[in-house]
């Protein structure tokens, strides 16, 4: 795979090494910068992180209790041409995920009809029965969504994961920003870049839009709940409710006052109209889910249920981005929109069918085999670049529960370049953008969180396994 | 405002408090150390160890040697010692991130900042070279989190809970340094008038911040009852109990007008307050200083507790 780079599509070069249209501002400015002041610059933006507080816990490693995302300099850009259909991609996707989470909590018309196989619901817990029968205030079950990109070349972009349970990462798309107008302000001058900071007071507006029907006429009150100060996302949660002027509780300071669920201010407990939750259904109710939980609040979801809160996301939108229903998502899309999905799935190999385990199991050297409940980039092969023993070990594991696993191509991701010590270098990249999802219609922030591999040839981006990130710009018309 | 976020900023402010205050202790009592021979250098150190309430664990560790950089490591960054002031540093951070929605920008960075220095400092020894350079830096840090929160907080309940944990600590701990050194201040008539008097005196204010202060008001006079008076009664000098209680009045009331009703916090208050305003430095004498600074530290503690009772801080 680590020659992977030479032949994967470069948004800032092409392959005479001219440089691309998204990029021709950019580079202007870039020539114009002496070649020591953007390795400067990276020191002085490590400071700033390290200052501001903007770190991730790491589990499991016990010198760097938190840690910095790394942050490239080089922006990752995107024209406003490739923006407008990237976006119309992302609606149509996000409005198929919502539909389809009401259809299967309702009647499975999809089931009835045959386009999706009843045993992907059965057995799977991520389906949550207690939400049979129920529709969440303004019929809205993922207030925030983030579609993860991969991109192949000029025009081809890949929907390679839905996360609509708790999809993190806004934060850093938003500081990464503020970052690069602190280090760089006059680039912003020459270049015209479309603005991302609005994101908080959008999340805020379409959280207020989905009021319980126990909500009174007074001013929404919205809180964010967090696992607290230990859990690896925990400066996203502060740092959101600091930006929409809401609380921050946590399990603790929360219990059912006269059907509401209350938290515990100075004053006494006070009643809570919208929770966004980033504790995982699972231990969101010790009641209904996790008994050992001391996350979440007993009794929430009869609450919920009875109209006293609306929670964001919704229980149980896991089934939606559950990997095994992901290889679905092209029927999904087609069947809920009635038009051919704009944004195409990574090609999939389901491996609880048995031509597909078949091949699979042929092909494990140039495959990325991936956990159907797997995420974080744990759990999963890389074909490519895992040794012959590596490779025998997993074939084991997938023979022995192949229901368990997907497997797909290894893509040869595109690379935007990075600041090396030797100047500029390709590097693998994702995109996540985020999407808010009201009554009153869909928005998406232009841009995202790109994730960009550092080591070279490297096609892990995650966080959690040494990947960086990068300010992403959607060029203004 | 949560009642677990009301607590979080009151212990943010109190272990910044506290952390600075022990700075003014290791300060005052290293300048003494410099000026003594070694055994009263090390009367000095014991005396700090003990105003700080550490004598028993610090012997548990190092016995009675109470050697200049043993006392100042104990005391800065020994994990033996868990009230150490990185400790306090990381504390204060570690509340400042749990409540850090309801503080601002520049106040986190700071706390934060803080933080970053002292765990730089303080990650290896600090010999008394360095002394000097840690005990600065963390005066200077804490005031400016104090300037970060005094230019950038809206003045609300938020604001007023930061202070009131600052105040409650900050007069508990003037109240203790005049505890442990009351007997210096003692009329003692072997004493009156030699030189260790004047210098013990000047002690006792110069780890209070407040010897240029009472020399300035006082013309240069060092006098038991003066230095008592300033530091308990004087409304001016804000490291006074008098001052310290004052805050506590204002912040207090805030809070009654913002939510629209007193508690018994507000009782214990107004009657530690009204003491404070109509005793005399003589009838404080007359009673016992001690007894006098021993019955103030136990209803401090007191409307502390009944503060975080009454707001809820927690279930």
């Amino acid at each position: 795979m680590n020659n992977a780079s030479s032949s994967s599509y470069d948004e800032m070069f092409a392959a005479d090494g001219s440089v691309r249209p998204a990029y021709c501002g950019y580079s202007e400015w870039f020539g114009d910068q002496p070649a020591d002041l953007l390795r400067r610059k990276g020191t002085e933006a490590e400071a700033f992180f390290r200052r501001t507080g903007i770190t991730f816990n790491v589990y499991g490693s016990e010198d760097a209790e938190e840690r910095l995302i790394p942050f490239d300099m080089i922006p990752r850009i995107i024209t406003a041409h490739q923006w407008r259909r990237l976006s119309r991609g992302i609606e149509q996707r996000v409005r198929a995920l919502n539909a389809f989470l009401h259809d299967l909590y309702h009647r499975q018309e999809i089931v009835r009809s045959g386009r999706l196989p009843a045993r992907l619901l059965e057995k799977n817990p991520a389906f949550l029965p207690q939400m049979v029968g129920f529709t969440p205030p303004g019929g809205v079950y993922t207030h925030i969504v983030g579609i993860d990109l991969v991109r192949t070349g000029e025009d081809e972009f890949m929907v390679l994961e839905d996360n609509a349970r708790t999809p993190s990462g806004v934060s850093y798309m938003l500081e990464n920003r503020e970052t690069m107008m602190a280090m760089f302000p006059e680039l912003f001058t020459r270049v015209r870049v479309r603005e991302v900071s609005d994101y908080p007071r959008r999340l805020a507006r379409s959280l207020a839009a989905c009021l319980p029907p126990a909500a009174k006429g007074h001013q929404p009150v919205v809180a964010v709940l967090t696992p607290g100060i230990y859990n690896s996302a925990y400066f996203e949660h502060a740092f959101l409710a600091d930006q929409m002027g809401a609380e921050l509780v946590e399990g603790s300071d929360l219990r059912i006052e006269n059907g509401r669920i209350a938290m515990r201010t100075t004053q006494g407990y006070t009643p809570i109209d919208v929770l966004y939750r980033r504790v995982d259904d699972d231990y969101l109710d010790p009641l209904t889910f996790n008994p050992g939980s001391q996350l979440g609040v007993s009794g929430i979801m009869d609450v919920y249920r009875a109209g006293g809160i609306t929670i964001a996301n919704a229980p149980g939108t896991g089934i939606a981005d559950d990997k095994a229903i992901y290889s679905f998502m092209p029927e999904i899309v087609e069947f809920y929109t009635g038009e051919k999905p704009i944004l195409p799935n990574v090609p999939t190999w389901r491996c609880s069918e048995p031509d597909a385990l078949k091949y699979v199991l042929e092909h494990l050297s140039e495959l990325v085999v991936k956990e159907v409940h797997g995420s974080g980039g744990y759990g999963m092969l890389i074909g490519p670049t895992s040794t012959k023993k590596e490779i025998a070990a997993f074939a084991a594991k997938l023979a022995a529960r192949p229901h368990n696993y997907i497997a797909q191509p290894t893509l040869s991701l595109s690379t935007v370049p990075i600041l090396g010590r030797g100047g500029l270098t390709p590097r693998h990249v994702d995109l996540r953008p985020f999407v808010l999802v009201s009554p009153g219609g869909i928005d998406i922030t232009p841009g995202g969180l790109t994730r960009v591999a550092l080591k070279k040839g490297s096609l892990v981006v995650n966080s959690s396994q040494g990947g960086g990130t990068k300010d992403s710009w959607v060029l203004d018309d | 405002m949560l009642g677990r976020s009301a607590n979080g900023i009151f212990w943010l402010f109190r272990s910044l408090e506290r952390a600075e205050n022990t700075a003014r202790l290791v300060e005052a009592g290293f300048r003494m150390a410099l000026t003594r021979d070694a055994r009263d250098a090390s009367d000095e150190w014991r005396s700090v160890i003990v105003t700080l309430g550490l004598r028993a664990m610090y012997e548990a560790k190092f016995g009675t040697d109470y050697a200049g950089p043993n006392v100042i490591n104990f005391i800065l960054r020994d994990r033996d010692n868990p009230g150490n002031v990185l400790a306090m540093c990381e504390l204060a951070r570690t509340n400042a991130r749990m409540v850090r929605a309801g503080i601002t920008r520049e106040v986190w960075e700071s706390v934060n900042d803080s933080w970053l220095k002292m765990r730089e400092l303080l990650a290896r020894p600090v010999t008394e070279m360095r002394l000097g350079a840690v005990l600065d830096t963390i005066r200077r840090q804490s005031t400016q989190v104090r300037g970060a929160m005094e230019g950038t907080m809206l003045r609300n309940e938020i604001y007023n809970f930061a202070r009131i944990g600052s105040f409650i600590e900050r007069a508990d701990n003037t109240a203790r340094i005049l505890d442990v050194k009351y007997y210096v201040l003692l009329p003692s008539i072997s004493y009156v008038g030699s030189s260790l008097d004047n210098v013990q005196w000047e002690n006792v204010l110069r780890s209070l911040a407040g010897e240029r202060a009472y020399r300035w008001l006082n013309a240069g006079r060092m006098e038991a009852r003066g230095i008592a008076e300033f530091l308990i009664l004087d409304s001016r000098f804000p490291r006074s109990l008098a001052f310290c209680y004052g805050k506590l009045r204002s912040n207090l009331a805030h809070l009654a007008r913002e939510y629209g009703c007193e508690t018994e916090a507000h009782a214990i208050l107004e009657e530690a307050d009204c003491d404070l305003h109509t005793t005399t430095i003589d009838a404080i004498f007359e009673q016992g200083l001690h007894e006098y600074i021993a019955k103030f530290i136990s209803r401090n503690t007191r409307l502390a507790n009944q503060i975080q009772h009454d707001y809820r801080f927690i279930d």
